[in-house]
């Protein structure tokens, strides 16, 4: 705990809590902090490009209510959303779409792949010209939700694994000292 | 007008091509470079008064490629199914009729896009889903193996 010695010190990331005794406690607890904050407010894009999005809109609506959740607020423009349901099948001609909407979020972003079509071409895998076999040969998914379309339990349940994936997370992890 | 009328009128008006009735429309066969003399004809002509071209498509046969139109006549109330067939399936081409319908614009646009027929004196014939690098993917010999996963 805390500084022992010079050296120690210079291999140090965070020398102004390190130069305290016990400040490095401080960062532990950062994290739980930051992605408590964070896996809490997730907000979709408005972004649907088939039947799943019904299912999506479903899980919007009062019934379901997303907004329990933390994922109130489905914003359309990327720059304001944190994270993109994929619901429906992508096609060739949608992939720079979904490229330039991915790349145009901000850090951290997270993808759930809903539905069989996002998840892996589903009814369209075999004797298609147009269907990307899967949203993750576009962008990294971080959940796959599967169903045809998937009924919004399913997708709250999703909601909640995506939070627990949020919860691991170290942010302020240390660098490898060589 | 009636389907028994309006097949006895074509056959007595247009005696070289084939006309029959269909599962719910008549059916008449023309051949291409007739074609769209007899499309004007069909819109002009007032007691056939086609003014309604509800939907234009293409089949794709062993020997040639098949267009279809379906037109409907808003005023007299009757149907007709127009097909006709290109010359080969190596070089499709046939008159475009979107002077005549201006809704057969997109219809052949789509056409060319899947099928690759190409329309004469189309007003603007462009690939409008497809990538200009595609092939015609609804041609039975189209063949992919990059984007398809054959079963």
């Amino acid at each position: 705990m805390g500084i022992t010695s010079k050296k120690e010190f210079e291999k140090n990331d965070f020398p102004i809590l390190e130069q305290y005794e016990g400040g490095s406690i401080i960062l532990t607890q950062l994290d739980a902090l930051v992605n408590w904050a964070r896996s809490n407010s997730v907000w979709p894009l408005t972004f649907g490009t088939r039947c799943c999005a019904i299912e999506f809109m479903a899980v919007g609506a009062s019934r379901h209510d997303m907004a329990r959740f933390g994922y109130e607020v489905a914003r359309a423009t990327p720059r304001q959303a944190d994270m993109i349901i994929i619901s429906g099948s992508i096609n060739y001609k949608m992939v720079p779409v979904l490229k330039r909407l991915y790349d145009q979020i901000a850090d951290p972003k997270y993808v759930i792949a809903m539905g069989a079509c996002a998840v892996s071409g589903g009814p369209f895998f075999y004797n298609s010209y147009s269907i990307v076999k899967g949203a993750d040969h576009v962008i990294p998914v971080d959940i796959y939700v599967p169903g045809c379309p998937p009924r919004p339990e399913a997708l709250l349940y999703a909601f909640l694994q995506l939070q627990k994936k949020i919860k691991r997370e170290k942010n302020f992890k240390k660098k490898l000292v060589k | 007008m009636t389907n028994e009328q309006l097949i006895e009128k074509l056959t007595s008006a247009y005696p070289d091509a084939v006309v029959k009735q269909g599962s719910q429309y008549p059916e008449i066969t023309v051949s291409f470079d007739k074609l769209h003399a007899f499309m004007l004809d069909l819109k002009t002509n007032s007691q056939l008064a086609f003014d309604y071209l509800v939907c234009e498509s293409g089949v794709d046969y062993p020997a040639f490629i098949q267009v279809v139109y379906h037109l409907e006549s808003t005023s007299l109330k009757h149907f007709l199914v127009v097909k006709t067939n290109t010359e080969n399936r190596e070089t499709p081409a046939i008159d475009s009729v979107a002077d005549i319908w201006p809704t057969a614009e997109f219809h052949e646009n789509e056409i060319y896009d899947l099928l690759g027929i190409k329309f004469n004196n189309h007003p603007h014939l462009r690939r409008i889903f497809l990538d200009e690098n595609w092939g015609f993917p609804l041609r039975k010999d189209f063949k992919d193996d990059i984007h398809v996963v054959e079963r």
